[in-house]
């Protein structure tokens, strides 16, 4: 399509478990976007499509400089977000590697196409990077929007950090094309906190790069003049009665969920697990995802410093939820600290429910409208729930 | 007051006073001495006299969190306006403050009401005063150098880092090409260079500014019982 000529690229190609635990590292200080972009570089990616609707990152800007520099064949500049989301779809029945990301107001608007990417069966990453969707305005990172994307059936990873968004976002890519999961996988971080700011990320080599997509191996059959799209339209559950739709639709759904917790071995086999645990024996646990785990990061070190018995979960994985893996280690847990970056609290939502005794969750401390997490708010929790005197003023 | 493991500080001034500045190579002193510093600069419309609030977070340990500095146990006050206009984004200035914290206001009167001093009598608080202003015109012939008088007053009165240490950073920010400064910052480099005919004259003086802050924090002792420490210029 482009008629200016790109550089042509020799690298290595390699498989995502060499990439990820054994090749070698060199560290570097850059932005959350720039980490996501450098994971797209070494993702072999086909396609890079977007629109970024303002407050967006810098991670498409980003990502088509690397589009430039030849690590990418092709960049399609979507008329707006919900053409872009449905440009994915589109792109993604040619049988392509497809990357996008988006921030707060463009994902809700493109939330029409993401819901049917599943459903469609649609390898694709997307990158999240959160900010206020709701009025008044606000740019900041408040990451209510991941609510909405819980329903999805899209696989969801929300990441700490910068280093977390750099391997998460490549590990994605091999999640999202196994036979037996092949749905979307979101890629969420908090707006500023992680995409504007610097931190250490640890990156190998970029003459590496993940082996590519083979649409051969792929369940979905890719359209071309074999598979013709009139030939897969003609089966359209539509067209037949009312009530071979329901159940086609029903049968869907369910293999579209079972393939979103079959992707749970896969979290497993590339992020070491959905949940980070530290000091299992506690009588109360901090539990947080996102930016919100990097408070309370700081939290349970203060607590570790004050003797006090004070765990740590991180949660990695969103979708599948980690039910089984957070039950086992809270089983003896007192109360559970839910620090969050929103007003609903989405994950105290969640986790309530996937315990047997959901009063032992502490709403809270939330933050909303993107305002700092102060970890003082998180310390004032742990000493309310261990009953211990305190003279904090907040 | 060197064993603290972890300062978490707020300076509030007004632009064009090197508030950012003062971050930036706070943060570069402390990764030159071995620690660990982040940093966040807070500011709306960019031109002179309009609030400006940076947060460093200095620490001899890893640090995590994110974000903006909302219980500070070190506020640096750049421009008696701060106090005395409520120009801050944080009104008053001490919200949020923990207890035994130092205060270093830049001011050649009292600015502080009785309202102000009662607050931070009950929180322990130590507020050293002194003319930043007058002392960065006296030894480096410009108030531009302020910022270098603010700075030097913390860490001699902390001791977080050595005068080496900081000599490397404000060398590192002046004359090497690495730091990228936006507009307003950068025409006010330009500015500070002409007055000197050589980068190196300009380090100097602000090395001498340095030293200076640092004889007058070691002969203070701020362990007392006293609110207001006002130091001479």
């Amino acid at each position: 399509m482009s008629p200016n000529k790109r550089p042509v690229l020799n690298k290595k190609e390699v498989e995502m478990n060499y990439l990820l635990k054994e090749a070698p590292r060199e560290q570097h200080f850059i932005t959350g976007a720039q980490a996501m972009s450098e994971a797209v570089k070494r993702a072999n990616v086909d396609m890079a499509i977007a629109y970024p609707i303002t407050p967006q990152s810098e991670v498409m800007h980003l990502v088509g400089d690397v589009f430039a520099q030849g690590h990418i064949k092709e960049y399609y500049r979507a008329e707006e977000e919900l053409g872009t989301m449905s440009a994915i779809a589109g792109a993604a029945r040619a049988g392509i590697r497809l990357f996008t990301a988006t921030s707060g107001p463009g994902l809700i608007r493109g939330l029409e196409a993401i819901v049917s990417w599943p459903g469609h069966r649609v390898p694709a990453v997307l990158g999240i990077l959160t900010r206020v969707i709701n009025a008044p305005l606000s740019i900041q990172p408040d990451n209510l929007e991941m609510a909405y994307m819980l329903y999805s059936g899209a696989v969801m990873l929300h990441a700490e950090n910068q280093q977390d968004t750099f391997d998460f976002t490549l590990a994605a890519f091999a999640i999202t094309e196994k036979v037996d999961v092949y749905i979307p996988v979101a890629v969420a971080t908090e707006g500023f906190f992680v995409t504007h700011a610097k931190g250490y990320v640890d990156m190998m080599s970029e003459d590496l790069v993940y082996k590519p997509f083979d649409p051969v191996a792929a369940p979905v059959p890719a359209m071309d003049n074999e598979t013709p799209p009139a030939r897969i339209q003609r089966d359209a559950p539509v067209q037949k009665s009312n009530f071979m739709s329901y159940l086609i639709h029903s049968v869907w759904q369910q293999e579209i969920w079972d393939s979103n917790s079959r992707a749970m071995k896969y979290i497993y086999e590339y992020l070491g697990g959905p949940i980070e645990v530290q000091n299992p024996e506690s009588d109360i646990f901090v539990v947080a995802s996102g930016c919100a785990a990097a408070q309370a990061r700081e939290a349970h070190r203060y607590a570790q410093e004050e003797g006090l018995s004070v765990g740590l979960i991180k949660v990695k994985a969103i979708r599948p939820f980690p039910k089984k893996e957070i039950n086992e280690v809270v089983k003896n847990a007192k109360a559970l600290i839910v620090p969050e970056h929103n007003i609903v609290g989405w994950l105290s939502t969640e986790i309530k429910a996937c315990i047997p005794n959901g009063g032992i969750v502490v709403d809270g401390p939330r933050v909303y409208g993107g305002m700092t997490l102060p970890v003082e708010l998180i310390m004032y929790e742990i000493y309310e729930a261990l009953g211990i005197e305190h003279n904090m003023k907040l | 007051m060197a064993e603290k493991k972890r300062y978490n500080m707020r300076i509030s001034g007004l632009g064009g006073q090197g508030v950012v500045t003062t971050a930036h190579i706070l943060g570069s002193c402390l990764d030159n001495a071995g620690k660990y510093a982040s940093l966040v600069p807070f500011f709306g419309s960019e031109k002179r006299m309009a609030p400006v609030e940076a947060y460093v977070r200095a620490s001899t340990h890893p640090i995590y969190e994110v974000g903006e500095v909302i219980y500070p146990d070190i506020i640096m006050i750049y421009h008696g306006q701060v106090v005395t206009h409520g120009k801050s984004y944080t009104m008053p200035f001490y919200t949020g403050l923990k207890p035994n914290a130092l205060i270093i206001i830049n001011t050649d009167k009292d600015v502080l009401s009785e309202e102000d001093c009662k607050v931070l009598s009950d929180l322990k608080a130590t507020v050293v005063q002194f003319d930043a202003t007058e002392l960065a015109l006296k030894i480096a012939g410009t108030e531009l150098a302020t910022n270098m008088a603010m700075m030097g007053m913390l860490l001699g009165l902390t001791e977080l880092v050595t005068t080496e240490h900081i000599e490397k950073a404000v060398r590192e920010r002046f004359l090497g090409n690495s730091f990228v400064a936006s507009g307003g910052t950068a025409a006010l480099d330009s500015a500070i260079e002409k007055k000197f005919k050589k980068k190196e004259q300009l380090l100097a003086a602000n090395m001498e500014v340095i030293n200076k802050t640092f004889e007058m924090a070691d002969s203070v002792d701020i362990t007392g019982d006293e609110l207001i420490v006002r130091l001479k210029v």
